[in-house]
């Protein structure tokens, strides 16, 4: 018996959530009494993971997995969970994650439960706790499956650390040709996604055009964060449909999220819900959005926002 | 080509959410049902493909005769057939396997799906139905052309998009972008009229053990009061996110 987590990398490093997936396998592995192993397809640095608890280490490296495939990443999975005999295996919510995790537990025949957003309720049954209503609601879900899947939710669980003195195996995998193939990968370079981002700055129509997002940017760039739109912006065609968050575009889970020029549309505000704290900068006292966010400024964007960089910029120049 | 759309029955995305019995079931009360959004931009380009490419759309859902209603909007929009299967969609692995069955006695060139719903966010039927068919499968579609048995796709990933090509049968997870928001189709009266003489077929459920069975549903803890900074002391902002929020 084993908990079995997928420690995701790009590029040969692994990503944040893969920490995030580690520490939330370790407590979960405690709480059962078995065993934390990890998966690590093509990385350099496995030794990462004794910073988070893991017990065992499968490796694998091979140029067949170079892309990313969906169904041979599954088909890698299955086969370790297999060999490992692992009865409940834990992904990310990486766009990578939540697209092969369906084909994961087909080839398992395993209970998944996506979103789940805490250790479990009960180990006997196995309940756990994730959000639906896109963030609106909590379920109690039980999965009564031989093998359990869960698929954490983003920044839900938080990195903590742990040292533990990993064992390292290889492994080799089968892969095939898959029914679907990657013919380019298009990624905006220099910038943070919203996925990955720890802050992200929104901007709404308050800002009256795409003329005026440098607001927005210059913002972002002096945070690091990631930049992001609401429904009407990016319908307009202000902004790529790509940095569209609430209910019907991406969700958001960061740290910090700075809405300026937002009112706050209920399926604007379901889809950044999961993210730990709310600024909102609006001119209007009586935006909706004052209702959910936990610091506000009434005020005009265009005069607060530059002073703010300003002030931000002094403040990162200075002790802190 | 013959293209199958799987339908979600979701409230509309202004609902307020609310449970009744103990917190055990969701309260439909006042609720509007709508075709899920991720759904509906996969309906759109199904026919797009029936006007340019003269595939024959059907529409299907898992659901009870409460779910009838926006089949035949779909009827009304296009699709040429709707098929019910006649069971609760209480978990997606389910849901999929009764999708499965159906599928397995059609040759569907073409599967669509949303990539998620928006009530219960399981992200997951597309990809099982996908699993228990052997078929390819795209999810989080942006684009997708069809030219003879070979699809060419766009998926957003985190940061970018990837451009794919598959062979069909292949299943893909429809979300916006697909489509865009202007070109979701209004039903007219003269669609609306034609819908109510289309088939809509009600398939038996196969029984099958949910695999996942929902206990309960909780509501987020109400929120406190905004803090509010005057604009002029923005200096303050920043001291609180720094060592009250600790987020910059």
């Amino acid at each position: 018996m084993s908990v079995l987590i997928f420690a995701e990398a790009e590029k040969r490093t692994f990503k944040k959530v893969g920490f995030e997936v580690a520490s939330y396998g370790r407590a979960l592995a405690d709480q059962l009494n078995v065993k934390l192993i990890a998966v690590a397809i093509n990385t350099d640095d496995v030794h990462a993971l004794a910073k988070y608890g893991v017990d065992h280490i499968v490796q694998i490296d091979t140029v067949a997995l170079e892309n990313f495939s969906a169904h041979n990443y599954a088909k890698a999975l299955a086969a370790v969970a297999k060999n490992q005999n692992a009865k409940t295996v834990v992904l990310s919510s990486t766009a990578n994650a939540r697209y092969l995790a369906p084909l994961l537990s087909v080839a398992l025949e395993a209970s998944y439960a996506s979103n789940v957003v805490a250790l479990p309720v009960s180990l006997d049954p196995f309940v756990v706790k994730r959000s639906c209503f896109t963030n609106k609601a909590f379920n109690h879900t039980t999965l009564s499956g031989a093998i359990n899947l869960i698929g954490l939710a983003s920044n839900s669980y938080g990195i903590h650390e742990k040292t533990s003195q990993p064992e390292i195996v290889s492994f080799s995998v089968d892969v095939e040709q898959d029914l679907v193939q990657t013919q380019s990968i298009e990624k905006v370079t220099g910038k943070v996604s919203i996925a990955d981002a720890d802050i992200v700055v929104s901007g709404g129509r308050g800002l009256k055009g795409p003329e005026n997002w440098h607001l927005i940017e210059d913002l972002a760039t002096t945070l690091g964060a990631a930049t992001a739109c609401s429904k009407p912006v990016s319908d307009m065609g202000w902004r790529p449909h790509s940095e569209h968050v609430g209910q019907t575009g991406k969700p958001v889970a960061s740290n910090l999220y700075i809405a300026i020029g937002v009112s706050g549309a209920i399926q604007h505000l379901a889809g950044i819900n999961a993210s730990k704290v709310k600024v909102v900068i609006n001119n209007d006292p009586e935006a909706p959005f004052f209702k959910a966010a936990d610091y506000g400024v009434v005020g005009d964007a265009f005069k607060v926002v530059p002073e703010l960089i300003e002030k931000l910029k002094a403040f990162k120049a200075g002790a802190h | 080509m013959n293209v199958l759309v799987c339908i979600s029955n979701v409230p509309d995305t202004t609902s307020k959410i609310n449970f009744v019995e103990n917190d055990t079931q969701f309260d439909t009360n006042g609720v509007q049902f709508i075709i899920n959004p991720n759904d509906e931009f996969g309906l759109t380009r199904a026919i797009w493909l029936q006007q340019q490419q003269q595939a024959e759309v059907t529409v299907l859902t898992v659901g009870d005769a409460s779910c009838e209603a926006i089949l035949r909007k779909c009827l009304a929009i296009g699709a040429q057939k709707a098929i019910r299967i006649d069971a609760l969609p209480t978990d997606g692995f389910a849901v999929a396997q009764e999708i499965a069955a159906h599928c397995k006695n059609e040759s569907y060139d073409l599967i669509i799906t949303g990539r998620e719903s928006i009530d219960y966010n399981g992200g997951m039927v597309g990809g099982i139905l996908a699993g228990l068919l052997g078929m390819g499968y795209v999810t989080n579609c942006i684009g997708l052309t069809i030219s003879g048995d070979t699809a060419s796709l766009s998926r957003e990933i985190d940061g970018g998009k990837e451009n794919l090509s598959a062979a069909l049968p292949l299943v893909i997870g429809a979300q916006k972008g697909l489509v865009e928001e202007d070109d979701l189709i209004i039903p007219n009266m003269r669609g609306i009229m034609q819908a109510r003489q289309k088939p809509l077929t009600v398939l038996p459920s196969q029984n099958l053990t949910p695999k996942t069975t929902i206990s309960k549903f909780e509501k987020p803890q109400p929120k406190g009061a905004v803090k509010l900074i005057a604009e002029d002391q923005l200096d303050q902002l920043i001291e609180l996110l720094h060592s009250e929020a600790k987020v910059i």
